[in-house]
């Protein structure tokens, strides 16, 4: 019996192996060594003494925060809405609908909606305002991160609201708590654990944003994507390039520490 | 011992998988016959109808791959994993490539339309007689605004982009090269500037611009311009040729103080298989008819004379796009690694301080 299941679980080690351990290897190689391949830490000395690029881990950090706070204020009502709706199906679907476009193709599209002559400012006109820019501005760069990340939060909260039990709402409103009361004390508490999983699928794509920062923030937001493809692409400096991709990776797992450190109290 | 089995066929699995890689990664012209050509180019930088009529009339067969960068490029002909007959790099690209070995000299008695060739774009210091290049096409570097939005008394100097009447107006190429290039240039400076004070404080006088800095963008700079998104642009004339053609009030000229002249030139790659195909093909693009209509369909400036007479027969040509003069433009020089890496980072500060 043992046998068998190792053997059924041979490709997903060999595509472990091959597609996540062996680029981290790599990642971590080209890192810690320098142009001549020998072993330093130049790297990381250029990186945490160069100011420019300690401005952008603080902004990739920044913006992550904003777009997932903001995410989370739009998915958790919606979230809460769609589980007490008749047909909760056909409102995931369009919640989860704009998934199936590319990703491009929503930010062009939102180019054309944001643009000089777009719709948004054309409706302004209409009730009498003159046109205002909105396209490069990190307002409208936090929002359409936020419209793309949506499903990844409204689907992980929907689904701890689903599987609540509701007689224990019901429990909670026949000991006298107010509908308030039901929710901060019993609800939130119950649906956390999603809280959190959409939490880590928003923030986490968040902290390395880059096609949008240079398309809807017109490289007026920089964060650490962008210097990656930088380093990657225009300096050639694959050492560096794979510095802040370490580093990169050393925030996310911290954020994934943070946000599911509570779970044992269970 | 199950253990050991089940490593065993995992490593026999995972060199299986591996094999399979190697074969699938390694090019397959090797097997194909010798009427092929495979030829490396930028996207979109070549007429589609030139590759039929180049395939009916010798009857070679051509495979266009694309790269979108010249660095791109760099790699994977360094890599030598695939052979390309031919390839199309820019100057300062050409004069690395030399430098490495990686291109193979010309033999110009195989090439009879090389008399053709503009002798402005010939014998140029990123390839001094030409000895490993032709070039294809050329081009500089100015300033595209909409003539509905700019007087054009105002705008005559790349200084006079600082001026406040055009806060948030201005889209920038992002390119740290030729963006802190302009600056260099606006300030006297050669755009091939190494000393690191010029550099800083060309970033200082680059920041005292971000007011006026509406984006800095890529291609999508073409759109922005074209729908009166945005009144003025900073970028290449073959990109302002395109967008030109869609939209009339465009105008582009290269200011006086001078800019950069950029080609981009044929080269036979070392290890090309198809050396001769490569030679058919740069003599059927240097004929001057399919190079006049290349250039039409393209809209960047061709090298070739005859070409350009045949084109100005049919419309009158952009002066701008054509410029005769061309002694106050600088071609870039291939800079040190660690230099660039100065320009690319005084970019990245500009940038972050752009709000």
């Amino acid at each position: 019996m043992r046998s068998k299941s190792s053997f059924f679980i041979i490709p997903y080690v060999l595509w472990l192996l091959l597609f996540v351990v062996m680029p981290m290897i790599l990642l971590a190689v080209n890192a810690f060594t320098n142009g001549q391949g020998q072993v330093s830490l130049v790297n990381l000395r250029a990186f945490l003494t160069n100011g420019a690029c300690l401005k952008m881990m603080v902004n990739s950090f920044w913006y992550a925060v904003l777009i997932t706070g903001l995410t989370l204020l739009i998915s958790y009502p919606l979230a809460l809405v769609i589980a007490h709706c008749r047909h909760q199906r056909v409102w995931l679907l369009l919640v989860i609908l704009p998934t199936w476009i590319n990703l491009l193709l929503k930010t062009y599209a939102f180019i054309g909606l944001l643009g000089q002559h777009g719709l948004i400012n054309q409706a302004l006109q209409l009730i009498g305002l003159a046109p205002r820019q909105l396209l490069f501005t990190k307002t409208a760069f936090v929002i359409v991160a936020a419209y793309i990340e949506i499903p990844f939060m409204v689907l992980p909260i929907y689904n701890s609201l689903h599987a609540l039990d509701q007689q224990i709402i019901a429990a909670a409103r026949d000991l006298g708590a107010s509908s308030w009361q039901t929710f901060w004390r019993v609800v939130w508490p119950l649906t956390l654990p999603g809280v959190r999983a959409g939490v880590q699928a928003v923030f986490i794509p968040s902290l390395s944003l880059f096609m949008i920062t240079r398309l809807i923030g017109g490289n007026k937001v920089i964060t650490l994507g962008t210097a990656i493809e930088e380093y990657f692409l225009t300096t050639m400096n694959w050492h560096m390039g794979s510095m802040i991709g370490v580093i990169l990776i050393v925030i996310m797992v911290l954020v994934l520490l943070a946000t599911s450190g509570k779970e044992q109290n269970k | 011992m199950k253990k050991l089995l089940g490593l065993v066929a995992s490593l026999l699995l995972l060199s299986g998988f591996l094999y399979a890689g190697v074969k699938a990664l390694t090019p397959k012209q090797t097997v194909n016959s010798k009427k092929t050509l495979v030829l490396y180019n930028w996207g979109a930088y070549l007429d589609p109808a030139l590759i039929k009529k180049f395939e009916r009339q010798t009857g070679y067969h051509v495979v266009y791959e694309t790269f979108d960068s010249n660095e791109s490029m760099l790699t994977k002909i360094r890599q030598g994993g695939t052979s390309y007959d031919l390839a199309v790099p820019s100057d300062y690209t050409i004069a690395k490539m030399r430098r490495e070995h990686l291109l193979q000299p010309l033999n110009k008695k195989r090439l009879s339309n090389w008399k053709y060739l503009d002798k402005q774009c010939l014998n140029r210091s990123f390839d001094p007689d030409n000895r490993y290049s032709v070039p294809y096409f050329w081009g500089t570097l100015g300033i595209v605004y909409n003539d509905k939005k700019i007087q054009p008394e105002t705008l005559k100097s790349w200084n006079d982009l600082w001026q406040r009447r055009y806060r948030k107006q201005i889209l920038l190429v992002d390119s740290a090269r030729d963006i802190m290039g302009m600056v260099l240039i606006s300030e006297g400076k050669s755009m091939n500037a190494t000393s690191s004070v010029d550099l800083k404080l060309a970033e200082a006088k680059l920041v005292a611009l971000s007011p006026n800095v509406k984006a800095i963008v890529g291609d999508e700079m073409r759109m922005y311009l074209e729908q009166g998104d945005a009144a003025l642009g900073v970028t290449w004339s073959g990109e302002a040729a395109q967008m030109m053609q869609n939209n009339h009030h465009l105008r582009y000229f290269v200011p006086a103080e001078g800019s950069n002249l950029w080609f981009d030139n044929l080269v036979i790659p070392k290890n090309a298989r198809h050396v001769q195909a490569a030679y058919a093909f740069i003599n059927f693009m240097l004929q001057p008819d399919n190079a006049a209509r290349n250039a039409a369909y393209i809209g960047y400036a061709t090298p070739n004379w005859r070409a350009k007479q045949l084109l100005s027969k049919r419309h009158q040509l952009e002066p701008q796009l054509y410029q005769t003069n061309l002694r106050h433009l600088t071609v870039y020089r291939d800079l040190q690694p660690s230099k660039l890496q100065e320009y690319n980072d005084l970019f990245l500060n500009f940038k972050m301080s752009s709000h």
